[in-house]
């Protein structure tokens, strides 16, 4: 199975599976902040400080204790929600702003204390072995991937989606209506810091290299980026938004040095046209419906 | 039986007192108004009863049960629900979603009930609360709209949204913050019909209203609510009589003389709503 998993694998060209891999990975990346920013309304500014405790967890996972893939994966997913419960529970009672920079203070924090830890190697970064794994990574990524967008769905549909939409719409308002509120944000934290763990585990070993400073604040408002353009709460927006922004780069690379100039201008530009996103107010099975008849 | 037992309950802002000393006996199966001239402390009273601030001193108690300074969540799920006097509905879901959270204390399902999004027992529980905001939309007749946004309804039908949101959580006691404001006359009516069908359902209704006729109309007792202190309560015939009340609406009569007693019958009549 794992062999010929690896021999269509080495089929395909090398650029365009590490295009499909880095789109794999900012689509959990993004469906993890789209659950705490677009569904329960709480603005992250930190989501890359859980995906640096994914991947340097799930390195030395690696590293250190040889575990296998699947089990290393989930441990980083676990720490880094177990983090996200740990410093949800206090700073998910500010609101809007206040919250936002205690997010990005936190992220800095992590980044601070990974640079100094001798465990990760301080400044130097960490090089990552590949992954104890019988199917290839690129086939991990897309399982996973899938798997987020299929639970995430699931989760937007339900008792507790709808929860954490009340709150997002208007906290008094649901409180009245029995939800415990500050539980469920501190639910919603942890479910989108598991996935940025699971996602910087991916990032990790498909990098082969992680360091600190790749997990800074640009990192936290490139997936923030993702999930506006998408449109915030839309989970087809969040992959639509993740697909594009993490390609961006490579097909504005015929631009050379004006690509980046030309990748704001977009975002501009579509914030102006679009200002919910691209999928903002855009219901799917609506949309399939009106096409059919 | 008293459901709702207010005892001596005052809340200070700072310096302000917004409620001051009220005692209140809500019973059981009953229509109870609270009424009074704007910044009484109406509002103030069911943010109380339903935990939003916790009263400053005196005791709040519902089935027997101290209730203040208890989470408002868990009020809720003890069976107190509200509507607001500025609409709150969640505007950007559908109708049946805002009615579906409404029924969120009838479920029980968390994530991991999300994650099994097809096994029997969610799937049940799904039904059993769809079912629930169907009906209680029918109540409210919304049914038909289910699948619109909340936030593009019409004002009375916002409203309606709301008493259908409350009482998907199936209360026993039902708060209603100025049910009536900005309804024309068909509508208040229709209102007031289906408050008496909601009491007819076995729910207790508190509500807060400034349209007296819909008050007097509708009410089996009344209090009277004027700087945050109770002035009087009663049926409606006796709030009608009370000099204390006429007062508090309209002021301190004029003192009399031969012209203005002419006036009193015209005054009089003003008074009686």
């Amino acid at each position: 199975m794992g062999e010929v998993l690896q021999a269509v694998i080495a089929r395909i060209d090398p650029y365009f599976l590490q295009i499909s891999v880095n789109i794999g990975i900012a689509i959990i990346l993004a469906l993890g902040l789209n659950v705490v920013t677009g569904l329960t309304g709480q603005l992250s500014l930190g989501h890359a400080a859980f995906m640096s405790i994914g991947a340097f967890t799930s390195a030395l996972a690696t590293i250190k204790l040889g575990l296998p893939f699947s089990v290393n994966l989930l441990l980083a997913g676990a720490i880094s929600a177990a983090t996200g419960a740990l410093i949800g529970y206090p700073i998910l009672r500010l609101a809007g702003d206040y919250l936002a920079i205690c997010t990005l203070g936190f992220a800095e924090i992590v980044k601070v204390v990974f640079l100094n830890l001798e465990l990760t190697n301080k400044a130097f970064g960490l090089s990552v072995p590949p992954p104890k794994s019988a199917i290839p990574l690129p086939i991990v990524v897309w399982l996973a991937a899938l798997l987020a967008i299929v639970a995430v769905s699931f989760i937007r549909n339900s008792r507790f989606g709808r929860a954490l939409m009340a709150i997002r719409c208007d906290e008094i308002a649901a409180e009245s209506m029995g939800i415990n509120i500050a539980r469920y944000k501190v639910h919603s934290f942890a479910i989108g810091a598991f996935l940025a763990g699971v996602g910087g585990g991916l990032y990790a070993h498909s990098l082969g290299f992680i360091n600190p400073s790749d997990f800074g604040f640009l990192k936290s408002i490139d997936i923030l980026g993702m999930i506006v353009l998408g449109g915030l709460g839309s989970i087809p927006g969040s992959v639509i938004g993740a697909a594009v922004l993490s390609t961006a780069p490579e097909f504005l690379r015929f631009m050379a040095n004006y690509r980046m100039l030309v990748y704001g201008g977009l975002l501009v530009f579509l914030m102006i046209f679009r200002p919910n996103g691209l999928m903002g107010g855009v219901n799917l099975k609506e949309l399939v419906r009106s096409w059919r008849s | 039986m008293a459901l709702l037992k207010l005892e001596h309950v005052t809340i200070r802002f700072g310096g302000l007192v917004a409620v001051h000393n009220v005692t209140l006996n809500v019973d059981k199966g009953s229509i109870h108004a609270l009424i009074g001239p704007n910044g009484a402390g109406k509002s103030t009273i069911f943010n109380l009863i339903t935990g939003i601030y916790p009263p400053t001193s005196g005791t709040i108690s519902f089935r027997g049960r101290s209730i203040a300074g208890m989470p408002t969540h868990r009020i809720a799920a003890l069976g107190i629900s509200r509507t607001f006097q500025n609409i709150r509905l969640f505007s950007d879901l559908s109708v049946l979603d805002n009615v579906l959270i409404g029924a969120h204390t009838r479920g029980g399902w968390d994530l991991t009930g999300a994650l099994m999004k097809f096994a029997p027992w969610v799937q049940r529980e799904e039904r059993e609360m769809r079912e629930l905001a169907f009906s209680r939309l029918k109540l409210v007749e919304l049914d038909h709209r289910a699948a619109d946004s909340s936030g593009a309804l019409p004002y009375g039908e916002q409203r309606r949204l709301e008493i259908a949101r409350a009482l998907a959580l199936c209360p026993e006691l039902l708060l209603l913050d100025e049910p009536a404001a900005g309804m024309n006359p068909q509508e208040k009516l229709a209102l007031m019909e289906m408050v008496e069908r909601i009491r007819a359902d076995g729910v207790t209704v508190l509500l807060v209203e400034h349209d007296m006729k819909f008050v007097m109309g509708l009410s089996d007792r009344i209090a009277v609510l004027d700087y945050g202190e109770k002035i009087a309560e009663g049926d409606p015939c006796e709030i009608r009589a009370n000099p204390q009340v006429i007062e508090a609406y309209l002021g301190k009569a004029a003192p009399f003389t031969d012209a203005a007693s002419d006036n009193i019958p015209v005054a009089r009549s003003a008074v009686c709503w």
